[in-house]
């Protein structure tokens, strides 16, 4: 009875169980080669490096169980991040007016790619890379080689822990946007619309599934969590630039395969994708902690990534 | 011209193919001779295609041995079949479009000179193999800019080129001009006179009369006879093809009257159907009949907002129905059990209750917070109301037997409380159990009211289930037939199967 | 005959450049000097050799995007070879060069064709993993102009016949692409891929040697970004591991796109690449000429790729429509 029962987690979360199991070792490992590892202090500090990652890895999950995938986030970071820094200084546009029009920024240049997608039946690989060059080249126009500063009582305030706790402001908005991410794509008909238009479009199109305002959702929501990622990049660099978040795609796209979500579409679970972020990020801090450099990190990754789709075609057998 | 000892070029014994728990093809033994020209006749989903294609090597088969010049073979895929001297040429020829003509014969086999490409020889190789079958074509155009005709004659060019003894012909006249038929039966009957051994699966009887030596029927995935086609009539071929009793009788309460639910004035979408005009009175279940490709599953679609026609007004419960998509056609109390359950229909990796809630989320949540919970209760008294075989309700779709998948996708609809059903091909390839429960269902809802629409290519099932039966030929309704009077002959004669078709022939039945 | 010329895919591209060039001459008149055909000239090479590579991956249905990276680790290694070993012949380091990266692109093309990785998931984990060992062989350490043969940065600088205009590279990138041509014309490999791109099933079926080509077009691909990696050290005569071939693998996409061959595979043209590798240079030139910061280059490629998708859209869709009427 219970053994059936394992058996029935195992078919159909394999890909998760392996990842958690992944992380414990990788804990266990790191903390033993370095004892900081352990101090939870210092994990948390570290984890605010991160966090934007981390954001960007819950949208990017929904994206890709609708069977879909989304390159140009890390340019809408730099393009509203470009804007917002613009309006500011050379505008004098009150700073707090302009954090919460960052997600609205952003959520319009998903929308663009959404279009794209949804009306156009353009392959999103292609559409988001022609927009990733597009709208960094956008950011590029607005600044130039320079950063332009943000307001100097904004800068850090990534560093503010909760009263009492280790927890930064944008650890505890991680947090709560795994939770709410979630719900979004396990509890609510949205996340069943993504998915099953993951699964098979064209039944989802005959089923009465609004597919294409699906889609175009998805890619604002992209969009949108690219511009809260851009004003918590804001705040803990200080500046703004074009070149702000670029290759984070790798990561992100690693960090949701990792996690058990099908490349192909129609699986995948944010908890996976969360799970497999930790495990990448103990990966990246360990690597760093041994002085190992953010130009050769991306080795790593990348031989993580591959490892993340040869093992899931393990777990889930060639079809 | 046979073989060794004048054995056939190929024969068959027991084959038989089963898709998981269905078998669509039992017990075949059919034997193909050289110089002949031999048919396989039967409805949709009585197996022709599926024995061709286990010839082919397209399909492996469950059970059985296929002998090739009385010799024992086993072919595992296509490639293997054309080592074999055995090629099928599909209705819809698979086309390399920026390709030349040439090219597309020869594909994979090119000529070469010393390691480059010979064009000049490919080029006349090919020139010769169409100018042998007849056909007027230029090598060097690109083959994205042929017909579907032209485009079948590379296919059969390709085989030819192979030297090709078996060539069997899957539904190839479906989808051609009539002049592009009679073209392809000079050359059909010029190859078998070379003693190549011909299979032409098709329906249309005045094609079978002019063109095939011998026919082998078949009918629920079993051979029911084998005729010489000089010793037989179309009347006997056709009762063999469609003369079953559907398991068990459906009786249909008396015929309903009253104003109609769904009203269809002059619905046209150049070039797929004009001037369609119906109603469906609540209650009433009226059947479409008609060749595959007449235009019966496209006004489906448009009646569900899967295409926009072009003209005309659909009225429902008397008010006209502005419907975009599937959606709105919801709105209206609609429903759309689709003709390609596989693609259209269901989610073959999720649950059962994931599919069968599907649209009806919009009532199955709140706030877009989804109620699983009542999902699931649904499902389960779905699953129990349509004896859906299942272990548990969690089961991935793939799991099930394609009749119990189509009970779950009749599910799927029927929870949204739907008013008009419009049912395509809802009985194709399940077994003949899942039919008869299929079928009673369908009964039981037009009795408590529904008005439904039922689109098939089963004789039997439409003559039996319908109230009324409208006829389509060419996307023309052509007649209408009220119970009392249809008969199968009647209204294959109406759909053009068996009369001297004044315009463009469709083939009955895919 | 004309009529022919304008049916060709081709030709409303042709007719796009023409009025650019119009235009950007009429603003600016000393866009056709010399020195701005030079310029236009130089930037040419390196691109068309990679999109060349990166054509025949779409052909197939494909896509590369570590092509940057490959041009990067192998621009990187030959550097070195030629600063560590100068009596090393400027031809076997073109050699090499191109070893190095078909050697690259068949670790592509083995977890495509062979281990059936989606090809974007596979070439994007190769893109970090070819950037960061661009690192680790070079220390991070650059390799500098004197450091490198004098006969190398020749290439860019001289041209055959003692003309200085074209240079030795553009006729190498020329040569580079007739070959091509003639690859995809008279090599079955090149057929192939047009049949692979076209119908898939319908080729594996018809015999051909599905995962065998496919796996050669990710060698030919690495191997073009090889040989661009030393035309790069050439060209610019420093190699620095944090810039080499740095978002290559887009400009590349672009000139494939922008050149007409689909991005649904099976359909493309030597000259329509060409001209979309043109296109991009004359852009590239003509926002400079114009005095349009450098830094608008980026937004006008992405608004360039998109412009040509939607017409790649509308195109099939007239195919398809034309196809249906039939």
């Amino acid at each position: 009875m219970i053994s059936s029962r394992i058996r029935r987690l195992w078919n159909a979360y394999a890909p998760e169980i392996v990842v958690t199991i992944l992380l414990i070792l990788a804990f266990v490992i790191s903390g033993w080669r370095e004892p900081r590892f352990l101090d939870a202090a210092y994990l948390f500090d570290r984890s605010t490096l991160y966090t934007e990652i981390g954001l960007l890895t819950l949208s990017m999950t929904l994206i890709i169980v609708a069977g879909h995938i989304d390159l140009s986030v890390t340019s809408i970071i730099a393009f509203v991040g470009a804007i917002i820094a613009t309006l500011y200084s050379r505008y004098g546009i009150p700073f707090w007016l302009l954090i919460p029009l960052a997600p609205v920024f952003g959520g319009f240049l998903g929308a663009v790619n959404g279009y794209f997608v949804a009306r156009r039946n353009l392959p999103s690989l292609v559409v988001t890379l022609a927009t990733m060059a597009l709208y960094r080249g956008m950011a590029q126009i607005l600044l130039g080689d320079s950063s332009l500063m943000t307001p100097p009582d904004y800068t850090g305030i990534e560093r503010v822990t909760l009263p009492h706790t280790y927890l930064h402001t944008p650890l505890v908005i991680w947090i709560t946007l795994c939770l709410v991410f979630a719900a979004l794509l396990h509890r609510t008909v949205f996340g069943r619309y993504i998915t099953v238009t993951g699964v098979n479009p064209e039944a989802a199109l005959y089923s009465g599934v609004p597919v294409a305002q699906t889609l175009i959702r998805l890619f604002t929501l992209s969009g949108a969590m690219a511009g809260v990622c851009s004003v918590l990049l804001l705040s803990r660099l200080g500046v703004a630039r074009y070149d702000h978040a670029r290759g984070w795609e790798l990561d992100v796209i690693t960090a949701v395969v990792l996690g058990g979500t099908s490349i192909f579409g129609g699986r995948g679970t944010i908890y996976g994708s969360v799970v497999a972020f930790l495990l990448i990020t103990i990966v990246q801090t360990g690597m760093g902690v041994a002085g190992v450099k953010a130009e050769i990190q991306v080795t790593a990754i990348g031989l993580l990534l591959l490892l993340a789709v040869l093992l899931s075609r393990l777990t889930t057998g060639r079809k | 011209m046979n073989g060794i000892n004048g054995a056939p070029l190929l024969r068959t014994t027991g084959l038989s193919k089963s898709f998981g728990a269905v078998t669509v093809l039992e017990d075949a033994g059919v034997e193909l001779r050289a110089g002949e020209i031999h048919a396989f006749l039967g409805e949709n989903g009585a197996g022709k295609s599926t024995l061709a294609k286990l010839i082919a090597g397209i399909y492996r088969p469950s059970a059985g041995q296929i002998e090739r010049n009385g010799r024992p073979v086993t072919i595992h895929n296509p490639r293997e079949a054309t080592e074999l001297g055995i090629a099928l040429i599909p209705q819809e020829p698979r086309t390399f479009p920026d390709l030349s003509a040439a090219e597309n014969i020869f594909v994979g086999r090119l000529p070469m000179r010393s390691g480059l490409v010979d064009w000049k020889s490919l080029y006349g190789r090919a020139e010769e193999l169409l100018h042998e079958l007849g056909v007027a074509l230029d090598p060097r155009q690109p083959a994205r800019s042929l017909s579907v005709a032209d485009r079948q004659m590379l296919e059969l060019a390709g085989a030819l080129s192979l030297n090709a003894e078996i060539l069997l012909l899957d539904e190839t006249t479906a989808s051609l001009t009539p002049g592009e038929v009679s073209r392809l039966e000079v050359i059909l009957r010029r190859l078998s006179a070379a003693g190549k051994s011909i299979v032409f699966i098709g329906h249309r009887m005045e094609e079978i009369f002019s063109l095939c030596d011998r026919a082998t029927i078949l009918r629920d995935g079993k051979i029911v006879g084998e005729r010489m086609i000089s010793e037989t009539s179309p009347e006997d071929l056709l009762r063999l093809m469609v003369g079953r009793e559907i398991g068990e009788k459906v009786v249909r309460g008396s015929v309903p009257t009253g104003k109609p639910l769904l009203e269809v004035k002059g619905l046209s979408q150049p070039p797929l159907f004009h001037d369609i005009s119906f109603s469906i009175r609540r209650g009433e279940i009226v059947g479409l009949a008609g060749l595959v490709g007449a235009g019966r599953t496209e006004i489906a679609c448009a009646l569900f907002g899967l295409s926009q026609p072009t003209a005309g007004t659909i009225l429902v419960d008397g008010k006209p129905a502005e419907i975009r998509s599937p959606r709105d056609a919801m709105g209206y109390g609609m429903a759309l059990a689709p003709e390609d359950r596989q693609k259209q229909g269901a989610f073959l990796p999720i649950s059962l209750w994931e599919n069968a809630s599907l649209s009806s989320l919009p009532r199955l949540s709140r706030r877009g917070w989804l109620k699983d919970s009542v999902s699931r209760t649904l499902t389960t008294e779905w699953v129990k109301r349509l004896s859906v075989r299942c272990r548990e309700i969690e089961q991935p779709l793939h799991e099930l037997s394609g009749g119990n998948q189509q009970k779950v996708v009749l599910a799927k609809w029927l929870e949204t409380q739907p008013k008009i059903l419009l049912l395509d091909e809802p009985t194709r390839g399940i077994d003949v159990h899942a039919k008869t429960e299929v079928h009673r269902l369908i009964c039981e809802l037009a009795d408590a009211g529904m008005a439904t629409l039922l689109i098939s290519s089963d004789l039997p099932e439409i003559l039996a289930l319908s109230d009324r039966i409208l006829v389509l030929r060419s996307g023309r309704i052509v007649r209408e037939f009220d119970r009392s009077e249809a008969t199968p002959e009647a209204v294959i004669a109406a759909a053009g199967v068996s009369t001297g078709l004044p315009d463009k022939p469709r083939s009955m039945v895919a | 005959m004309i009529n022919k010329l304008f049916q060709r895919r081709e030709a409303p591209l042709l007719i796009i450049l023409a009025a650019l060039v119009t235009i950007v001459c009429l603003l600016q008149p000393r866009f056709l000097s010399p020195g701005n055909l030079q310029s236009v000239l130089l930037w040419l090479p390196l691109l068309i050799i990679v999109a060349l590579g990166e054509m025949a991956v779409i052909l197939t249905r494909g896509i590369d995007v570590s092509v940057g990276s490959i041009l990067g680790l192998s621009g990187m290694m030959t550097a070195m070879a030629l600063r560590d070993y100068p009596e090393l012949n400027i031809y076997v380091a073109a050699l090499l060069a191109t070893g190095i990266g078909a050697f690259l692109g068949a670790i592509n093309g083995g977890l495509i064709a062979g281990a059936g990785t989606p090809p974007i998931v596979a070439t994007l984990a190769t893109l970090g993993i070819y950037r960061g060992l661009t690192f680790v062989v070079s220390s991070g350490k650059q390799v500098d102009d004197y450091q490198l043969p004098r006969n190398l940065a020749r290439w860019s600088i001289d041209g055959p016949f003692g003309l200085s205009i074209p240079p030795y590279v553009v006729w190498i990138a020329l040569i580079v692409a007739a070959a091509m041509h003639l690859f995809l014309t008279y090599s079955r490999t090149g057929r192939d891929w047009y049949a692979i791109g076209g119908e898939p099933d319908g080729a594996s079926d018809r015999g051909v040697p599905v995962r065998l080509q496919t796996f050669c077009a990710y060698v030919l691909s690495g191997a073009g970004a090889g040989l661009a990696g030393l035309l790069y050290a050439s060209r610019f005569g420093t190699v620095n591991p944090a810039s080499i071939g740095n978002g290559f693998e887009l400009l590349a996409i672009a000139a494939v796109v922008i050149g007409g061959t689909s991005i649904f595979g099976g359909s493309g043209t030597i000259a329509g690449v060409l001209l979309g590798c043109l296109l991009l240079g004359v852009i590239n030139v003509a926002l400079a000429v114009l005095n349009i910061a450098e830094t608008w280059q980026s937004a006008v490629y992405g608004a360039v790729i998109l412009m040509a998708l939607l017409t790649d859209d509308a195109a099939r869709r007239r195919l398809m429509k034309g196809a249906r009427h039939k």
